[in-house]
């Protein structure tokens, strides 16, 4: 019976040690904020942070994320640099359907949190594993771009 | 996201602001609202009772002021919910975030989109559909409530004006429309109001801030697929791979001894698992042990359905146009040009897989999903339960991407059959695997055409024919009329805005064997703009002439045409320098009541890989009325498109889709996306539609681009198929 911290919270979980993250906790803990797009860690919908580092919880067994931190887009905003993100995702006008919009945050947050002046390649090799069929990708650029720069 | 009504507005007072929208949906000690809000009458007239203003279906005003849109368009990503809310708001003279959103019923009758005649978010119509009728339900509202207050200060109401969410008299006292609304309601409705003339705009065609975004950042938003009910169940499902293929048996020891996987529903031709959450169902269902009747189709593939189109296209089809005389005019030509044009089957790919969740039981039916035709949702669930229409309940969420997929209920009808079998609220997830391989696919089609140049080079005849499956005859059969689909030609008969002396199109409807076609951004204007400006291209390139100064010449009556044409040219710096291996194409379009011109610079490297760098975009679509919203939609539709015109192609073989996932079914991402650039032009004209214009016209401006760096024409989509590595 695995506990995950999540958020901050403790969970004690009557859940099969492979079942992925994704699914704890969008089907058991209730925080659907993290999106199932693929189920093979091709579209980054699911990204979630582990210890701080951006993972893809669809093919992440719980059993590998036991005593670790997890962040979800939920609590994000509660980093200085999820804050920023998402403040320059709300100044440009990034999002359209929303639903990619959770795992690009969540790369975009862990891209500042390591590098806090990234540059467009570096945009670029942190974000390509996120798909986005609207096609945010220019503002995306833009928001990060701007969080940057924010103080 | 919806505004909830009743007992949960307190709780959104507390938390969180009136403005912030609420999903129908189940929140902690919440439950379902919808039916609630609705069962209040919506006729013509205004509503006594209740102290409830409601002067038509569209607008509620009620005693504490609270203002709500009866929402009759869904909010996909196209920004419909900011858009229709400023129209209201505009009429009504009340700040935009004064107005709170509710999701229409399903009603045909009253909530019909316009320009299509039911209730249906789709064909870029939501602004152009709704830009009168929503107008008009907010000046009514305002002339109502004016009168209202001039009769309690026994002024005339001409000599009032409403500001702000008040109305003012003369002298300078103010009543604010929550205090109006008891005697407003008492007013017969007037059937003809003024609205406002353009120059006193004061919300329209000024920048809004999206109202859905800030609960987009954070995780709150709902979709379809975030729905949660108290005891639901979480089921996935496999339908039979081959298209028309049916159940025959199914072995299921293993999937039932998985722990928490509760139950195995067979469907004719589908087979699901239910479990305790998505991941015992997903076990579940690849510990079955399945055998199909692959039933007709079991040796299609995509040559056999382009053989069969080839030939289809042979002959004779239906009329779409006719300017003058073809037949004779091209035996004249001093020269002749014939060329065949292929766009491949594509799939939606939204980023929301398909899902539905459901719960039937005894007298009732609920749906939960995000659907972009809500009175077809019910009708398909009343079929397949037996029960009539007005017990079933459609709560309409977010949509995690449409593009046309949401447009069909094919995924309702399935979750629905599933749900009749399982006891309590189930929710169905398809795979993506099952998404890609299940979807309603964008039509095959094989264009053939001829044209014929006099001596002066000028275009004399032309002649076009479309072939391929006609979505309009299974998906609105009326629309359907004497063999012609005017879906299948738009973009290429009435739209097509080249004066040509003789001009002939005519279609040839040639259904693929299994699989179901169906809208995809941009519908046949996406397929026709591609194939005519390529093939005006070729005749530009025939005659060697400039690709804007051949198209320019036959323009002289289309001046929206021709400004859009301009001012991309100019803003690209049409006929500049550009380094080796980098060409410019161009493209014009007049689609869904938007004119578009784009200009692509694209490269294409020594090993043959394809680079779109950078896109230059005009755009007239008359009225604007959220202008960062339409250049938000160009955008994405122009990368839309991209990744279709450079690998987007849906492949058959044995029956079945070829392709799984996001790595055979490739879609751009950042690293891959050019810079783009809109240009709006400003007017008056009759706003036109955006969700989709952007996507029409970017492959061929990308193909011409190939061609004026390559010389080499693509004629058959996508690139992937002809070019080096991918």
């Amino acid at each position: 019976m695995p506990t995950l911290t999540i958020n901050g919270q403790e969970h004690e979980l009557d859940v099969p040690d492979d079942m992925p993250l994704l699914w704890v906790l969008r089907d058991v803990v209730r925080l659907t904020g993290t999106k199932f797009g693929c189920g093979v860690a091709l579209c980054g919908a699911c990204t979630v942070h582990v210890d701080g580092r951006p993972i893809r919880s669809c093919i992440a067994p719980v059993s590998s994320v036991v005593g670790k931190k997890i962040t979800t887009v939920e609590a994000i905003g509660d980093t200085p640099s999820g804050e920023k993100i998402q403040r320059a995702w709300l100044d440009i006008e990034v999002v359209q359907c929303g639903y990619c919009q959770s795992g690009q945050i969540m790369s975009a947050a862990a891209l500042l949190e390591s590098n806090p002046s990234p540059t467009d390649s570096e945009i670029d090799a942190a974000m390509s594993g996120n798909i986005c069929r609207c096609g945010t990708y220019p503002r995306i650029r833009a928001a990060i771009k701007q969080a940057s720069q924010s103080g | 996201m919806l505004h909830r009504c009743s007992d949960d507005d307190k709780e959104d007072q507390k938390g969180l602001s009136r403005r912030t929208f609420l999903i129908t949906g189940v929140a902690a000690g919440g439950g379902l609202m919808l039916g609630v809000c609705f069962t209040r009458s919506r006729g013509a007239k205004a509503q006594t009772g209740e102290e409830t203003f409601e002067p038509n279906a569209f607008v509620r005003i009620q005693p504490d002021g609270s203002i709500t849109l009866v929402m009759p368009q869904v909010e996909m990503g196209q920004g419909t919910y900011t858009s229709m809310s400023m129209l209201i708001a505009e009429e009504l003279e009340v700040e935009l975030d004064e107005v709170g959103l509710e999701a229409a019923p399903p009603n045909d009758k009253l909530y019909k989109n316009p320009l299509i005649g039911f209730q249906v978010t789709g064909g870029s119509t939501s602004v152009p559909g709704f830009w009168e009728p929503l107008r008009r339900a907010g000046a009514t509202a305002r002339v109502m409530l004016i009168e209202a207050a001039a009769s309690q200060w026994q002024v005339e109401p001409a000599a009032c004006r409403a500001e702000k969410g008040e109305v003012v008299s003369p002298a300078g006292e103010r009543l604010s429309y929550g205090a109006l609304v008891g005697a407003a309601a008492k007013l017969s409705v007037p059937q003809n109001v003024t609205l406002k003339s353009p120059k006193d705009f004061t919300l329209i065609g000024t920048p809004a801030k999206r109202l859905d975004t800030p609960e987009k950042v954070d995780g709150k938003a709902k979709f379809g697929i975030d729905a949660m009910i108290p005891g639901m169940t979480f089921a996935t499902v496999s339908a039979c791979p081959v298209f028309g293929g049916k159940l025959k048996s199914v072995d299921d020891s293993k999937a039932m001894a998985l722990k928490g996987v509760r139950q195995v529903v067979r469907l004719d031709d589908a087979v699901a698992v239910v479990g305790d959450h998505m991941w015992t169902a997903m076990q579940g269902l690849s510990a079955l042990d399945i055998e199909w009747d692959k039933g007709p189709n079991a040796d299609v593939t995509t040559e056999s359905i382009v053989q069969q189109m080839a030939r289809a296209s042979e002959k004779e089809g239906a009329l779409a146009r006719s300017d003058g005389d073809f037949a004779k005019a091209i035996p004249n030509a001093a020269k002749k040009i014939d060329a065949v044009y292929e766009m491949p089957f594509l799939a939606h790919a939204a980023m929301e897989p398909m899902n539905c969740t459901v719960n039937v039981t005894k007298d009732s039916c609920d749906i939960w999903v995000g659907i972009q035709v809500a009175t077809r949702a019910q009708t398909t669930a009343a079929e397949v339960t037996g029960l009539p229409p007005e017990k079933i309940r459609v709560h309409n969420y977010l949509l995690g991407g449409g593009f046309g997929r949401r447009l069909d209920v094919d995924g309702i009808t399935q979750a629905v059959a599933i749900a009749k079998q399982v006891d309590g609220p189930v929710k169905v997830v398809w795979s993506r695997e099952e998404d890609i391989q299940h979807d309603v696919y964008r039509p095959y089609y094989y264009d053939r055409f001829t044209a014929g140049l006099d001596a002066q080079n000028q275009l004399v005849a032309y002649h076009h024919r479309v072939t391929g499956s006609s979505i309009l005859a299974r998906w609105a059969p009326p629309a359907f009329v004497k063999g012609l689909d005017e879906d299948a030609v738009n973009g290429a008969a009435k739209e097509f805005p080249y004066a040509i002396p003789n001009i002939l199109v005519d279609y040839v409807r040639d259904e693929p064997p299994g699989l179901t076609t169906g809208w995809w951004r941009g519908v046949g204007p996406t397929h026709n703009i591609f194939v005519v400006e390529s093939f005006i291209d070729e005749l530009a390139a025939a005659t060697k002439t400039d690709p804007v100064a051949f198209r320019r010449s036959m323009l002289a009556e289309q001046p929206r045409v021709l400004g859009v044409l301009d001012l991309a040219a100019e803003k690209a710096g049409w006929g500049s320098p550009l380094p080796d291996g980098v060409g410019r194409g161009v493209s014009v379009q007049f689609a869904m009541g938007t004119y578009i011109s784009q200009i692509a610079e694209v490269e294409v490297t020594k090993d043959g890989e394809v680079k779109v760098r950078r896109v230059v975009c005009a755009v007239d679509c008359g009225q604007i009325v959220n202008p960062d919203t339409i250049v938000a939609q160009i955008e994405g539709g122009i990368i839309f498109g991209i990744s279709a015109v450079l690998w987007g192609e849906i492949t058959i073989e044995g029956g079945r889709v070829e392709q799984t996932n996001f790595n055979d079914y490739r879609v751009l991402r950042i690293n891959e996306t050019p810079t783009i650039e809109v240009y709006l032009v400003k007017n008056e004209e009759a706003p036109g539609g955006i969700g989709e214009p952007g996507t029409v016209g970017i492959a061929p401006a990308v193909t011409n681009a190939i061609f004026a760096t390559t010389g080499r024409r693509i004629r058959k989509l996508p690139i992937k198929s002809q070019f080096g590595p991918e």
